[in-house]
Protein backbone atom coordinates (compact mmCIF):
# COMPACT_ATOMS: atom_id res chain seq x y z
CA UNK A 1 0.00 0.00 0.00
CA UNK A 2 1.22 3.45 -0.84
CA UNK A 3 2.02 5.36 2.33
CA UNK A 4 1.00 8.99 2.73
CA UNK A 5 2.65 11.58 4.93
CA UNK A 6 0.14 10.88 7.68
CA UNK A 7 1.05 7.19 7.82
CA UNK A 8 4.74 8.06 7.93
CA UNK A 9 4.61 10.37 10.94
CA UNK A 10 2.21 8.00 12.70
CA UNK A 11 4.65 5.15 12.10
CA UNK A 12 7.56 7.24 13.38
CA UNK A 13 5.72 7.83 16.65
CA UNK A 14 4.50 4.25 16.99
CA UNK A 15 7.91 2.73 16.25
CA UNK A 16 9.61 5.01 18.77
CA UNK A 17 7.05 4.17 21.45
CA UNK A 18 7.78 0.48 20.83
CA UNK A 19 11.34 1.27 21.84
CA UNK A 20 12.91 1.12 18.40
CA UNK A 21 15.59 3.58 17.34
CA UNK A 22 13.97 5.87 14.78
CA UNK A 23 15.14 8.60 12.42
CA UNK A 24 13.08 10.89 10.24
CA UNK A 25 14.35 12.23 6.90
CA UNK A 26 12.73 15.28 5.29
CA UNK A 27 13.34 16.78 1.85
CA UNK A 28 14.15 20.43 2.62
CA UNK A 29 15.26 21.71 -0.77
CA UNK A 30 15.08 20.62 -4.39
CA UNK A 31 16.48 21.91 -7.68
CA UNK A 32 15.58 20.77 -11.15
CA UNK A 33 13.53 17.68 -11.72
CA UNK A 34 13.63 16.22 -8.23
CA UNK A 35 11.13 13.39 -7.97
CA UNK A 36 9.71 14.12 -4.50
CA UNK A 37 8.49 17.52 -3.29
CA UNK A 38 9.89 19.56 -0.41
CA UNK A 39 8.45 18.30 2.86
CA UNK A 40 8.40 14.62 1.81
CA UNK A 41 9.30 12.21 4.61
CA UNK A 42 11.06 8.91 5.04
CA UNK A 43 11.08 7.16 8.42
CA UNK A 44 13.71 4.55 9.24
CA UNK A 45 14.11 2.25 12.24
CA UNK A 46 17.30 0.80 13.67
CA UNK A 47 16.76 -2.47 11.82
CA UNK A 48 16.61 -0.65 8.49
CA UNK A 49 12.84 -0.90 8.05
CA UNK A 50 11.53 2.18 6.30
CA UNK A 51 8.33 3.85 5.14
CA UNK A 52 7.85 6.78 2.78
CA UNK A 53 10.18 8.22 0.19
CA UNK A 54 12.45 11.21 -0.30
CA UNK A 55 13.59 10.54 -3.84
CA UNK A 56 11.34 8.04 -5.52
CA UNK A 57 14.07 5.46 -4.93
CA UNK A 58 17.24 6.99 -6.39
CA UNK A 59 19.06 7.89 -3.17
CA UNK A 60 16.91 6.07 -0.62
CA UNK A 61 19.74 3.68 0.25
CA UNK A 62 22.14 6.48 1.13
CA UNK A 63 19.47 8.29 3.17
CA UNK A 64 18.75 5.10 5.10
CA UNK A 65 22.47 4.71 5.87
CA UNK A 66 22.63 8.30 7.13
CA UNK A 67 19.49 7.67 9.18
CA UNK A 68 21.08 4.65 10.85
CA UNK A 69 24.10 6.82 11.67
CA UNK A 70 21.80 9.50 13.12
CA UNK A 71 20.06 6.88 15.30
CA UNK A 72 23.48 5.66 16.48
CA UNK A 73 25.02 9.05 17.32
CA UNK A 74 21.83 10.95 18.20
CA UNK A 75 22.68 13.90 15.96
CA UNK A 76 20.74 15.58 13.19
CA UNK A 77 22.43 16.23 9.84
CA UNK A 78 21.77 17.70 6.42
CA UNK A 79 22.87 15.78 3.33
CA UNK A 80 22.83 16.78 -0.32
CA UNK A 81 22.53 14.66 -3.45
CA UNK A 82 22.74 15.65 -7.06
CA UNK A 83 24.75 15.94 -10.20
CA UNK A 84 27.11 18.53 -8.72
CA UNK A 85 27.93 16.23 -5.85
CA UNK A 86 30.80 13.74 -5.96
CA UNK A 87 28.55 11.06 -4.47
CA UNK A 88 26.10 11.54 -7.30
CA UNK A 89 28.22 9.20 -9.37
CA UNK A 90 27.68 6.51 -6.78
CA UNK A 91 24.03 6.94 -5.85
CA UNK A 92 23.04 9.83 -8.12
CA UNK A 93 19.69 11.09 -9.19
CA UNK A 94 19.23 9.78 -12.69
CA UNK A 95 16.70 12.52 -13.33
CA UNK A 96 19.43 15.17 -13.07
CA UNK A 97 17.82 16.94 -10.14
CA UNK A 98 19.38 17.81 -6.81
CA UNK A 99 17.94 17.49 -3.32
CA UNK A 100 18.91 18.32 0.25
CA UNK A 101 17.63 16.09 3.02
CA UNK A 102 17.46 16.79 6.76
CA UNK A 103 17.92 13.62 8.81
CA UNK A 104 17.09 13.68 12.52
CA UNK A 105 16.83 11.04 15.23
CA UNK A 106 13.54 10.79 17.13
CA UNK A 107 14.42 11.08 20.82
CA UNK B 1 12.96 15.46 17.06
CA UNK B 2 11.45 14.95 20.47
CA UNK B 3 8.69 12.33 20.61
CA UNK B 4 6.39 14.96 22.18
CA UNK B 5 6.72 17.11 19.06
CA UNK B 6 5.93 14.16 16.84
CA UNK B 7 2.93 13.30 19.04
CA UNK B 8 1.65 16.87 18.81
CA UNK B 9 1.91 16.84 15.01
CA UNK B 10 0.06 13.53 14.83
CA UNK B 11 -2.64 14.69 17.25
CA UNK B 12 -3.26 17.90 15.30
CA UNK B 13 -3.42 15.95 12.05
CA UNK B 14 -5.90 13.47 13.50
CA UNK B 15 -8.08 16.36 14.72
CA UNK B 16 -7.99 17.97 11.23
CA UNK B 17 -6.24 21.09 12.52
CA UNK B 18 -3.33 22.74 10.75
CA UNK B 19 0.11 22.98 12.37
CA UNK B 20 3.57 24.06 11.29
CA UNK B 21 6.79 22.49 12.53
CA UNK B 22 9.60 25.06 12.71
CA UNK B 23 13.07 23.49 12.60
CA UNK B 24 16.28 25.49 13.08
CA UNK B 25 18.61 23.65 10.73
CA UNK B 26 21.79 24.80 12.48
CA UNK B 27 20.97 23.85 16.06
CA UNK B 28 18.19 21.38 15.30
CA UNK B 29 15.85 23.19 17.74
CA UNK B 30 12.19 22.59 16.94
CA UNK B 31 8.79 23.84 17.92
CA UNK B 32 5.24 23.24 16.70
CA UNK B 33 2.95 26.20 16.02
CA UNK B 34 -0.70 25.16 16.08
CA UNK B 35 -3.13 27.05 13.89
CA UNK B 36 -4.77 28.62 16.95
CA UNK B 37 -1.41 29.98 18.10
CA UNK B 38 -0.33 31.28 14.73
CA UNK B 39 -1.54 34.88 14.96
CA UNK B 40 0.45 35.49 18.16
CA UNK B 41 3.65 33.96 16.83
CA UNK B 42 6.69 36.18 16.08
CA UNK B 43 6.78 34.61 12.60
CA UNK B 44 3.01 35.03 12.07
CA UNK B 45 3.13 36.57 8.58
CA UNK B 46 5.65 34.06 7.28
CA UNK B 47 3.77 31.13 8.76
CA UNK B 48 0.42 32.39 7.46
CA UNK B 49 1.76 32.60 3.92
CA UNK B 50 3.13 29.07 4.06
CA UNK B 51 -0.07 27.74 5.59
CA UNK B 52 -2.18 29.36 2.86
CA UNK B 53 -0.04 27.90 0.10
CA UNK B 54 0.27 24.55 1.87
CA UNK B 55 3.95 24.54 0.92
CA UNK B 56 6.73 23.40 3.24
CA UNK B 57 10.04 25.17 2.68
CA UNK B 58 13.20 26.92 3.84
CA UNK B 59 12.95 30.47 5.21
CA UNK B 60 15.41 32.98 6.65
CA UNK B 61 14.33 34.69 9.86
CA UNK B 62 16.43 36.63 12.35
CA UNK B 63 19.65 35.45 10.74
CA UNK B 64 18.68 31.80 11.12
CA UNK B 65 17.81 29.26 8.43
CA UNK B 66 14.55 27.58 9.33
CA UNK B 67 12.64 24.78 7.68
CA UNK B 68 8.86 24.99 7.89
CA UNK B 69 6.99 21.69 7.63
CA UNK B 70 3.41 22.65 6.82
CA UNK B 71 0.77 20.18 7.86
CA UNK B 72 -2.69 21.15 6.67
CA UNK B 73 -5.72 18.86 6.72
CA UNK B 74 -6.91 17.54 3.37
CA UNK B 75 -9.63 19.82 2.02
CA UNK B 76 -13.11 18.36 1.54
CA UNK B 77 -15.78 19.57 -0.86
CA UNK B 78 -19.37 18.79 0.09
CA UNK B 79 -21.77 19.30 -2.79
CA UNK B 80 -25.46 19.63 -1.98
CA UNK B 81 -27.45 18.39 -4.94
CA UNK B 82 -26.73 15.56 -7.36
CA UNK B 83 -27.58 17.90 -10.22
CA UNK B 84 -26.20 18.51 -13.70
CA UNK B 85 -23.63 21.08 -12.53
CA UNK B 86 -22.46 18.62 -9.86
CA UNK B 87 -21.81 16.02 -12.53
CA UNK B 88 -19.38 18.43 -14.18
CA UNK B 89 -18.02 19.68 -10.85
CA UNK B 90 -17.11 16.37 -9.19
CA UNK B 91 -14.44 15.09 -11.59
CA UNK B 92 -12.84 18.55 -11.77
CA UNK B 93 -12.80 18.79 -7.98
CA UNK B 94 -11.08 15.44 -7.73
CA UNK B 95 -8.42 16.65 -10.17
CA UNK B 96 -7.77 19.43 -7.64
CA UNK B 97 -7.25 16.79 -4.91
CA UNK B 98 -10.44 17.74 -3.09
CA UNK B 99 -12.17 14.89 -1.27
CA UNK B 100 -15.67 15.11 -2.73
CA UNK B 101 -19.00 14.09 -1.19
CA UNK B 102 -22.37 14.66 -2.86
CA UNK B 103 -25.49 14.83 -0.70
CA UNK B 104 -29.00 14.68 -2.18
CA UNK B 105 -32.04 13.02 -0.60
CA UNK B 106 -33.67 12.61 -4.02
CA UNK B 107 -32.76 9.07 -5.01
CA UNK B 108 -33.64 9.75 -8.65
CA UNK B 109 -30.77 12.24 -8.75
CA UNK B 110 -28.30 10.55 -6.42
CA UNK B 111 -27.43 7.51 -8.53
CA UNK B 112 -24.00 5.95 -9.01
CA UNK B 113 -24.63 5.93 -12.77
CA UNK B 114 -24.72 9.73 -12.73
CA UNK B 115 -21.75 9.98 -10.31
CA UNK B 116 -19.39 7.09 -10.97
CA UNK B 117 -16.80 6.66 -8.24
CA UNK B 118 -18.05 9.62 -6.20
CA UNK B 119 -19.00 9.38 -2.51
CA UNK B 120 -22.76 9.78 -2.84
CA UNK B 121 -25.10 10.12 0.14
CA UNK B 122 -28.86 9.91 -0.48
CA UNK B 123 -29.94 11.58 2.77
CA UNK B 124 -31.21 14.96 3.84
CA UNK B 125 -28.24 17.15 4.83
CA UNK B 126 -28.95 17.07 8.57
CA UNK B 127 -29.22 13.28 8.54
CA UNK B 128 -26.10 13.02 6.41
CA UNK B 129 -24.03 15.11 8.85
CA UNK B 130 -25.45 13.18 11.80
CA UNK B 131 -24.42 9.86 10.30
CA UNK B 132 -22.67 8.80 7.13
CA UNK B 133 -20.81 12.06 6.37
CA UNK B 134 -17.99 13.29 8.65
CA UNK B 135 -18.93 16.54 10.42
CA UNK B 136 -18.14 19.76 8.58
CA UNK B 137 -15.16 21.80 9.74
CA UNK B 138 -12.98 24.75 8.72
CA UNK B 139 -11.27 22.69 6.01
CA UNK B 140 -14.52 22.02 4.16
CA UNK B 141 -16.02 23.84 1.21
CA UNK B 142 -19.79 23.55 0.80
CA UNK B 143 -21.55 24.25 -2.49
CA UNK B 144 -25.36 24.23 -2.34
CA UNK B 145 -26.68 23.59 -5.84
CA UNK B 146 -30.19 22.15 -5.59
CA UNK B 147 -32.21 25.37 -5.99
CA UNK B 148 -34.49 23.84 -3.33
CA UNK B 149 -34.47 25.66 0.03
CA UNK B 150 -35.65 22.51 1.83
CA UNK B 151 -32.37 20.85 0.88
CA UNK B 152 -29.96 23.79 0.53
CA UNK B 153 -30.88 25.80 3.64
CA UNK B 154 -30.07 23.18 6.31
CA UNK B 155 -26.73 22.50 4.60
CA UNK B 156 -25.89 26.21 4.44
CA UNK B 157 -26.79 26.59 8.11
CA UNK B 158 -24.55 23.66 9.02
CA UNK B 159 -21.72 25.09 6.89
CA UNK B 160 -21.94 28.52 8.54
CA UNK B 161 -22.03 27.00 12.04
CA UNK B 162 -18.96 24.88 11.24
CA UNK B 163 -17.04 27.92 9.90
CA UNK B 164 -16.39 26.18 6.61
CA UNK B 165 -13.73 28.15 4.68
CA UNK B 166 -16.03 28.34 1.66
CA UNK B 167 -19.81 28.41 1.49
CA UNK B 168 -21.48 28.99 -1.85
CA UNK B 169 -25.09 28.83 -3.01
CA UNK B 170 -26.55 28.66 -6.49
CA UNK B 171 -29.39 30.99 -7.37
CA UNK B 172 -30.18 34.43 -8.69
CA UNK B 173 -29.82 37.61 -6.64
CA UNK B 174 -33.58 37.49 -6.02
CA UNK B 175 -33.39 33.87 -4.85
CA UNK B 176 -30.50 34.80 -2.61
CA UNK B 177 -32.34 37.77 -1.10
CA UNK B 178 -35.11 35.40 -0.03
CA UNK B 179 -32.48 33.00 1.32
CA UNK B 180 -30.82 35.78 3.31
CA UNK B 181 -34.18 36.61 4.88
CA UNK B 182 -34.76 32.97 5.84
CA UNK B 183 -31.28 32.58 7.36
CA UNK B 184 -31.65 35.87 9.26
CA UNK B 185 -34.97 34.57 10.56
CA UNK B 186 -33.16 31.44 11.70
CA UNK B 187 -30.83 33.60 13.80
CA UNK B 188 -27.76 34.01 11.59
CA UNK B 189 -26.09 37.42 11.74
CA UNK B 190 -25.12 39.64 8.84
CA UNK B 191 -21.43 38.68 8.98
CA UNK B 192 -22.19 34.96 8.84
CA UNK B 193 -24.69 35.32 6.02
CA UNK B 194 -22.27 37.61 4.19
CA UNK B 195 -19.80 34.74 3.99
CA UNK B 196 -22.05 32.92 1.52
CA UNK B 197 -20.81 33.30 -2.04
CA UNK B 198 -23.99 34.01 -3.98
CA UNK B 199 -24.62 33.94 -6.82
CA UNK B 200 -22.06 31.14 -6.60
CA UNK B 201 -18.79 31.20 -8.54
CA UNK B 202 -16.44 33.81 -9.94
CA UNK B 203 -18.06 36.07 -12.49
CA UNK B 204 -16.52 34.71 -15.68
CA UNK B 205 -19.73 34.72 -17.68
CA UNK B 206 -20.12 30.97 -17.25
CA UNK B 207 -22.99 29.43 -19.22
CA UNK B 208 -22.64 25.65 -19.44
CA UNK B 209 -22.58 23.35 -16.39
CA UNK B 210 -18.86 22.74 -16.90
CA UNK B 211 -18.17 26.47 -17.07
CA UNK B 212 -20.16 27.06 -13.90
CA UNK B 213 -18.18 24.25 -12.27
CA UNK B 214 -14.93 26.01 -13.26
CA UNK B 215 -16.18 29.30 -11.78
CA UNK B 216 -17.12 27.57 -8.51
CA UNK B 217 -13.82 25.73 -8.22
CA UNK B 218 -11.83 28.89 -9.03
CA UNK B 219 -13.65 30.64 -6.19
CA UNK B 220 -12.91 27.74 -3.84
CA UNK B 221 -9.19 27.76 -4.74
CA UNK B 222 -9.06 31.53 -4.17
CA UNK B 223 -10.64 31.09 -0.72
CA UNK B 224 -8.31 28.20 0.10
CA UNK B 225 -5.14 30.07 -0.86
CA UNK B 226 -5.94 33.42 0.74
CA UNK B 227 -3.42 33.99 3.57
CA UNK B 228 -5.00 33.73 6.97
CA UNK B 229 -3.35 34.66 10.23
CA UNK B 230 -6.13 33.77 12.60
CA UNK B 231 -7.41 30.43 13.65
CA UNK B 232 -10.93 29.53 12.68
CA UNK B 233 -13.23 30.60 15.48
Amino acid sequence: MLSNESDILAAAEAWRREGRGVALATVIETWGSAPRPVGSHLVVDDAGNFLGSVSGGCVEGAVITESLDAIADGRARTIAFGVADETAWQVGLSCGGRIRVFVEPVA
Amino acid sequence: MQIEILATLNAERAARRAAILVTDLEGGAQRVVREAELAADPLADLLARHLASGQSGLVEAGGRTLFLTVQAPPVRLVVIGAVHISQALCPMARALDLAVTVIDPRTAFATPERFPGIDLVAHWPDDAFAGPVAPLDHYCAVAALTHDPKIDDPALAAALRAECFYVGALGSRKTHAARVARLAGAGFGEAAIGRIAAPIGLDIGAVSPAEIAVSILAQIVAAQRAPRTGAPK
